[in-house]
C-alpha cells in the first residue's frame, strides 16, 4: 500500500504532469507534491504522485558506506590471516 | 535492477551479515512497522539468515490490515445505495467485512471501481456526473497527501458529486499506543521508509526519548534492511537510543513539507479505531470543516450496524506483534489467500500472507 516506485523523468508539461519511465513502462505522474524536479532526474512515485526527488548524492553516499564496510571486512580478514 | 547492483548485493550481503553477527547481543526483537518491509524481509529470506536470537516481528504497518471490518461494512453499505459509485484502491477488494467484500458486491452487480491514483476517482466523478462517486480512502501518511490533492482538485473543478469516506490512519500515534501497552517486548524499530518520506524524522523522536528505544528509518532493498539492522545493533552496542535514517536517498530530515502542508490544509486528526489496537487518540484523518460537504460519513445515512471482527481470527494480536501467524488456529486451514478470513491474509503486505507465501521465511 505504501509502495513507492523509482522512475526517471522523461518530460514535464506545464500543468505539473510528468512522463516518468519505470524501466521501460511510461506513465503520467503528478508533480504537485514534488515540483522541484528536472527532466533526467529520478523520483519516487506513489499512487500516481511523485513524493520525493531521489538524491543521487545520497545514493552514492550509501554506496560509499557499503564500500567502507566491504573494505573494513577485507582488512579484518587480512589481519586475521 | 541493474547487474552491478545485483553483484554488489551478492558480495555485500554476506559481509553485512557477518558484521551483524559480530555486533549481535541476543536475544533481541526488532519490529518492522511497515508491511512493505515485511514482504521484502520474507522475500529476501533475511529472517532465516540472521544470527540465532535476533527476531524480526511485524507491526501494524499495513493500512488494509488495520482497517476494522466495521469500516469495510460501512463502505459496502454505501456502495449498495441507489446512484452511488464506490471507488477504492485494489488492495481493498478482497478484504472481508463482517459478511461480504467489495469483490463479492461487484460480482453481484455493485458499481465498485478500482483506481491506481486518487485523481482517477476525481476523473470518474467528472465523467459520471449523474452519479454520486464516493472514494473509500485508506492509507497512511504516504498516501494521504495524494488524497488531499484529489479533494482539492474536485473542489477546483466544482464537482458536487465527489465524496470521500476517509479511513486514513497515522503511524506515530499507533506506535505510541503499541509501546504504551507494554505488552510486547521490542528492542528497536525498523521504521517505515515511505511514510517517513512524507513525515521525516521528527515524529518518531518520542520513541527514543520517552521509551529509550532505537529506531532506523530504512529502505526496502535487502541491503537497506540489513544495513538498518546493523545500525540498530550499533546503537545498542554503543548504548545509544536515537532515530537514524538509513534511507537517506529518499528521506529528508524534515520530510516533504509541501505534502505535509496540503495534508494539513485538507485533513485534521481524529481518534480512530484500529483492528487489534482499539481506539487510538488522534490517529486518523477526517476532512476539515471547509471540505465537510464532501464527507460521505456526513452526507449519507449509512445503513450499517457496527459488528465485531470475525471470531477466531488473530489478526489483532498479530498486528501488535503478540502472536505469529502460525499461532492462529485459522491460519492455512480456514484462512488462506484464496479464501481469507482476516485482512492480514488478504493484503499483499500482510504478515499472514507473507508467512503463507514464504513458509515463515525458513
Amino acid at each position: 500500500m505504501c509502495l513507492g516506485i523509482p522512475g526517471k523523468i522523461v518530460s514535464i508539461s506545464e500543468d505539473h504532469l510528468a512522463e516518468v519511465d519505470f524501466g521501460g513502462v511510461r506513465r503520467e505522474v503528478s508533480l504537485l507534491l514534488c515540483p522541484e524536479v528536472e527532466v533526467g532526474g529520478y523520483v519516487l512515485v506513489h499512487v500516481g504522485f511523485a513524493i520525493q526527488r531521489l538524491e543521487k548524492g545520497e545514493a552514492l553516499e550509501t554506496l560509499k558506506l557499503f564500500k567502507e564496510i566491504e573494505e573494513s571486512y577485507l582488512e579484518s580478514t587480512q589481519e586475521g590471516g | 535492477m541493474n547487474p552491478r547492483k545485483r553483484a554488489d548485493e551478492g558480495k555485500l550481503a554476506p559481509i553485512l551479515l557477518r558484521e551483524i553477527s559480530g555486533l549481535a547481543d541476543p536475544p533481541l526483537r526488532f519490529m518492522e512497522v511497515c508491511g512493505t518491509h515485511t514482504m521484502s524481509i520474507f522475500c529476501s529470506g533475511i529472517r532465516s539468515l540472521l544470527p540465532e536470537g535476533i527476531e524480526l516481528i511485524s507491526g501494524p504497518g499495513c493500512p488494509v490490515c488495520v482497517t476494522p471490518a466495521g469500516e469495510i461494512d460501512r463502505a459496502i453499505a454505501l456502495s449498495q445505495l441507489d446512484g452511488v459509485t464506490l471507488v477504492t484502491f485494489g488492495d481493498l477488494m478482497w478484504v472481508p467485512g463482517s459478511s461480504t467484500s467489495f469483490h463479492q458486491e461487484k460480482a453481484m452487480g455493485g458499481d465498485i471501481r478500482v483506481v491506481l491514483s486518487p485523481l482517477d476517482a476525481v476523473e470518474i466523478a467528472q465523467e459520471e456526473h449523474g452519479r454520486k462517486v464516493i472514494f473509500f480512502a485508506v492509507g497512511f501518511e504516504t498516501t494521504s497527501p495524494a488524497i488531499a490533492v484529489a479533494v482539492k482538485e474536485a473542489r477546483r473543478r466544482g464537482l458536487v458529486n465527489f465524496y470521500l469516506l476517509s479511513s486514513q490512519r497515522l503511524i506515530p500515534p499507533a506506535m505510541r499506543a503499541l509501546l504504551s501497552t507494554g505488552r510486547v517486548r521490542i528492542d528497536g524499530f525498523i521504521l517505515p521508509g515511505h511514510v517517513s518520506v512524507i513525515i521525516g524524522r521528527g515524529p518518531y523522536l518520542f520513541i527514543a526519548r520517552e521509551f529509550g528505544l532505537p529506531g532506523v528509518i530504512t529502505g526496502f532493498e535487502a541491503l537497506d534492511i540489513l544495513e538498518g539492522i546493523y545500525m540498530l545493533l550499533r546503537q545498542r552496542r554503543e548504548g545509544r537510543a536515537e532515530i537514524e535514517i538509513q534511507y537517506r536517498r529518499a528521506v529528508k530530515e524534515e520530510g516533504n513539507q509541501r505534502a505535509l502542508e496540503v495534508m494539513g490544509e485538507v485533513f485534521e486528526p481524529v481518534d480512530a479505531r484500529w483492528r487489534g489496537l482499539g481506539l487510538i487518540p488522534e490517529s486518523g484523518l477526517i476532512l476539515r470543516e471547509e471540505f465537510a460537504g464532501m464527507d460521505a460519513s456526513r452526507a449519507f445515512v449509512i445503513p450499517c450496524e457496527d459488528k465485531a471482527d470475525p471470531p477466531g481470527c488473530l489478526c489483532g494480536e498479530i498486528l501488535q506483534g503478540l502472536k505469529s501467524p502460525p499461532d492462529c488456529p485459522l491460519f492455512g486451514k480456514r484462512c488462506t489467500p484464496e479464501d481469507p478470513v482476516g485482512p492480514c491474509m488478504v493484503s499483499s503486505e500482510g504478515s499472514c500472507a507473507a508467512y503463507y507465501k514464504y513458509g515463515g521465511g525458513q
